[in-house]
């Protein structure tokens, strides 16, 4: 068998790069940190290439034919039984070798990108330190071995997240926006570490090899009835996915997502669009086994769930005008259908389309939306500014961002022969299979996605000629080829042959094109785009008339259905008034009071004995003889009688 | 030398120079004289080491060495003291005890 064992250092070259970069960054050029920290990133994406060579075409198969789980590297971390311990390791199978490959890839054009973007910028240094941080605790993520390790790496991506949504930490909005990106997802966390427990305790392990393994223990331990008619097992399932959810910015959890675009844009690109959202996908596909044979309940969760928050994101995304918010929602509405590709999916050969089509789409989507977001980027560098109503006509000013985003567009619409069509087209084969009902309601998502894609692109390259200040002009060379280079990922991703690599039970499978649903997603998403050209290609009122007649419900879509008013609501007026303020008093006057209580009795009795200490030598002797003398007489007279 | 003694008179003797130490302790106010009266429990106390010792352990020393360890630290203790009451009575040009209170409230 191959050595995998040098996969360790693709963890620990960025944590070296954080540290080097972070502590020693100082002394040099801003550019050198930029470049080391590139460099770094740049081993990796070779390593991890490597990897998956070897990994797929190399690595004999095991003995019925499917791609061998193992783990490349282990290490015992922490004992706590002898049966129970917590390692650090690197565990490769497809999904996590897949994985390798998405965040290297996209987290160095992203590198190489904020070179050039962040070229001049106060905190130069910082940010890159933070970024290979950020990629260092990904990676972990994903190549975790147990569950314990994968929360560890979780949480390090969510600090990694608040450091840069908070970039700006002048900037109150900045400061405000990363707050609650950590606040939210912590939250969601509590779930997944009350899930973790429930798991771990009904199973005796964290492992993952074991936990999803042929024989797991998840599927014969906590299936009793526990609470609400729902096992342990799905119940530790719907916990684990809320975590999943918080950090996937699954409704009702997304509130963090689009405030978080206040970071930098390359960081957007990276974090909130290509790889740390897609973990909670990942959580559930890790677990997938455990979620088919032992929580089904769970998995129509994650289903529901998913569908719901696709076509809800989909939905605000049509009324955003903040162009960084419309591809948050997007992200949103794109991992909805990953997350809902999951839960419709079954296991082992055609039966796990769904699954195969999640990771797909997870693939493919990681392409296209970093690409947009870079581009998008390149937008805001040229005009300074996040408003479409401040764009137009750009296409004349930025030929190669118009190209490339241009690329990105159909491919998220789902235009063949670009990626985006093939992985889309997977899902909805799958969602068909599973509902009908769900099904139609992905095909108008994807309908939508066209729309608000197509929308934005002609607000911002076509539509009006506004005048600007400053002529618009295209980034540095080392904005604009990211660009190309993840373009061309964008196009040609799509004919990877993912059912041969990427499977429920890792045995290739033939996915077929199916032409009666492909036809129609097709034809939806040229329709999406036909109507984004007539409204949006040139100046015109059409838009404004159709958003006064829809009423109320635009009114609501623009402000992303009150969602965050009703969290203000909760927070503010139910817990701070109901919840915060009684235990506050207590605190104050109970807790407080008491302990005020004691030391003001303390105080006042030493006030008064305190002339006992006189200073007089032979006045302590009187009293110490005298109570000897008493002591004595006393057992004197115990002892006697 | 004393044979025929009774104990008891030698332990009368020693309680009586205890508290005539304790006493001198506790109500005379010169340094050199508590210091003195301190020496005289230390020595009823060798009396009764001694008696004990002699009278109903014939055969044994470990009375006898006591006191001995009791007078050599006693010497040791006394050169102490009177170093320090040198020092107080150079800083205070004063060895009465009560008006050494700074160590009060």
């Amino acid at each position: 068998m191959l050595d995998f064992s040098y996969t360790v250092w693709i963890l620990l070259i960025p944590l070296l790069m954080f540290v080097v970069v972070g502590l020693f960054g100082n002394r040099f050029k801003p550019l050198v940190s930029g470049i080391a920290g590139t460099a770094g990133l740049f081993v990796i994406w070779i390593l991890s290439l490597v990897t998956a060579y070897k990994y797929f075409f190399v690595l004999e198969k095991a003995a019925d034919g499917s791609f061998q789980k193992f783990l490349a590297f282990n290490m015992r971390w922490l004992n706590l039984t002898d049966t129970l311990h917590i390692d650090m390791g690197v565990l490769l199978d497809p999904i996590s070798v897949m994985m390798l490959i998405v965040i290297t890839t996209v987290s160095f054009m992203v590198h190489v990108y904020s070179i050039g973007y962040m070229d001049g910028e106060k905190g130069f240094m910082r940010f890159f330190a933070t970024l290979s941080l950020f990629s260092f605790s990904m990676l972990g993520l994903v190549v975790a071995t147990n569950i314990f390790q994968m929360y560890i790496f979780w949480e390090l991506v969510g600090v990694s997240s608040y450091l840069l949504i908070g970039f700006y930490y002048t900037k109150d909005s900045a400061v405000s926006a990363s707050k609650k990106a950590f606040i939210v997802t912590r939250f969601a966390d509590l779930g997944f570490l009350i899930g973790i427990l429930m798991l771990s305790f009904s199973t005796g392990t964290f492992d993952f090899l074991t936990l999803t393994g042929a024989n797991s223990p998840a599927f014969s331990s906590g299936t009793g009835i526990m609470f609400l008619g729902l096992s342990t097992m799905t119940w530790s399932m719907i916990f684990i996915f809320m975590g999943g959810a918080g950090k996937s910015a699954m409704f009702p959890l997304h509130i963090w997502l689009p405030d978080a675009m206040e970071g930098p844009t390359p960081v957007s690109a990276l974090i909130h669009a290509a790889t740390m959202v897609v973990a909670g996908v990942y959580l559930v596909a890790r677990l997938f086994p455990i979620y088919i044979f032992a929580a089904p309940v769970a998995l129509d969760v994650v289903m529901y769930v998913g569908a719901f928050s696709s076509i809800f994101a989909a939905v605000i995304a049509c009324t955003q005008f903040d162009i960084k918010r419309v591809l948050a929602y997007s992200t949103m509405s794109q991992i909805g259908m990953m997350m809902f590709a999951l839960g419709v999916s079954g296991y082992g050969g055609h039966e796990g389309l769904g699954y195969m089509a999640s990771m797909f789409h997870l693939f493919t989507h990681a392409f296209f939306k970093s690409l947009l977001f870079l581009g998008a980027g390149a937008i805001i560098h040229a005009v300074h500014s996040n408003v479409m109503n401040d764009m137009g006509g750009l296409r004349k000013y930025l030929p190669i961002t118009h190209a490339t985003f241009l690329i990105a567009c159909i491919a998220i619409a789902g235009v063949p022969p670009l990626a985006g069509f093939f992985s889309k087209d997977e899902i909805l084969a799958a969602g068909h299979e599973r509902s009908l009902m769900l099904y139609w309601v992905e095909m108008i998502v994807s309908g939508l996605t066209a729309f608000y894609m197509f929308r934005l692109y002609f607000s911002v390259f076509w539509g009006k000629d506004t005048h600007y200040h400053h002529t618009p002009h295209e980034g540095s060379k080392w904005m604009t080829i990211p660009l190309m280079l993840l373009s061309i990922g964008a196009m040609f991703a799509g004919f990877i042959p993912f059912s041969h690599l990427v499977t429920t039970d890792r045995l290739p499978f033939q996915a077929h094109l199916d032409m009666a649903i492909a036809i129609p997603a097709v034809l939806v998403g040229l329709i999406g785009i036909a109507v984004a050209m007539v409204f949006y290609r040139k100046e015109s009122n059409i838009p404004d008339k159709i958003y006064n007649a829809l009423g109320g419900f635009s009114t609501a879509a623009f402000h992303k259905f009150y969602i965050d008013e009703v969290y203000l609501f909760i927070t503010k007026k139910v817990i701070f008034n109901y919840v915060s303020r009684p235990i506050a008093w207590f605190d104050r006057h109970i807790v407080d009071g008491s302990m005020n209580g004691i030391s003001y009795v303390t105080n006042e009795a030493s006030e008064r004995i305190k002339k006992f200490q006189s200073g007089q030598l032979q006045q302590y002797a009187l009293v110490f003889v005298s109570g000897v003398v008493l002591l004595t007489l006393l057992f004197t007279y115990l002892l006697t009688n | 030398m004393f044979e025929g003694v009774p104990l008891t008179w030698f332990l009368i003797t020693g309680t009586i120079m205890f508290f005539v130490g304790i006493y001198g302790f506790l109500v005379r106010k010169n340094l050199i004289t508590i210091l003195m009266s301190t020496e005289l429990i230390l020595n009823s106390v060798n009396i009764n080491f001694v008696a004990f010792n002699k009278i109903l352990y014939p055969d044994h020393l470990e009375g006898m060495f006591f006191s001995l360890f009791i007078i050599a630290v006693a010497a040791a203790e006394a050169s102490v003291a009177i170093a320090i009451i040198i020092n107080i009575y150079r800083r205070l040009v004063n060895i009465d005890v009560e008006k050494m209170d700074e160590m009060k409230y």
